[in-house]
């Protein structure tokens, strides 16, 4: 096993670790602000760490540009879903804790 | 090394499969069109991973059209629940 095999494996498991929780994230956050949070942002870093490892096993730079595309692409579309989730929330006045007040 | 990327995309899946208890719970349709975006993120990472199992570009063109359509279902669910004219912070 050479050291870019370890490389892979080690940021496919961390990229996992974190699909995993957001996983949990969205589950278990009791308001829909945290929920957002957990899925916005631990799940595509989970995506580039995991698009990460791909490109370094495949080991072309022409399919790493495109993996690198379809993270892009990924971190944008994240940001518009935040962007309205959040405003959406807001407009049907979600609370933001079970026994907090209105937003 | 191939099954190891293969053993990833099983994990990938387990993770939306939890992920989608939340579409279940609810509470609002906030909720359930993140849990459903969350199931979108997880088969894109899916998608990856295999691809590199495989050594399939192909995967990774499918990746490609699944993020670039990602934003689409929660921009047209935001544009059907508000009412014209809404804004968070009143007129404006």
């Amino acid at each position: 096993m050479s050291w870019i095999d370890l490389a892979v494996l080690a940021l496919l498991g961390t990229g996992l670790a974190f699909y995993g929780a957001g996983s949990l994230g969205l589950l278990r956050f009791p308001d829909t602000a945290s929920r957002l949070h957990a899925l916005t942002k631990a799940d595509n870093l989970g995506l580039g760490l995991v698009a990460l490892a791909a490109a370094l096993h495949w080991g072309s730079l022409a399919v790493a540009a495109k993996i690198a595309l379809v993270w892009l692409f990924a971190v944008i579309a994240a940001g518009i879903t935040s962007q309205l989730l959040a405003r959406q929330a807001r407009l049907d006045g979600t609370r933001s804790h079970p026994d907090g007040d209105r937003p | 090394m191939a099954d190891w990327f293969t053993l990833a995309a099983v994990f990938l899946l387990l993770s939306v499969a939890v992920a989608l208890g939340r579409c279940w719970r609810g509470p609002g349709p906030v909720e359930r069109i993140m849990a459903a975006q969350l199931a979108g993120t997880g088969v894109i990472g899916v998608a990856v991973v295999l691809g590199a199992a495989r050594r399939d570009a192909a995967m990774l063109d499918a990746a490609l059209i699944g993020t670039l359509l990602a934003a689409v279902a929660v921009t047209a669910f935001a544009r059907s629940a508000a009412k014209p004219g809404d804004r968070p912070e009143g007129r404006g």
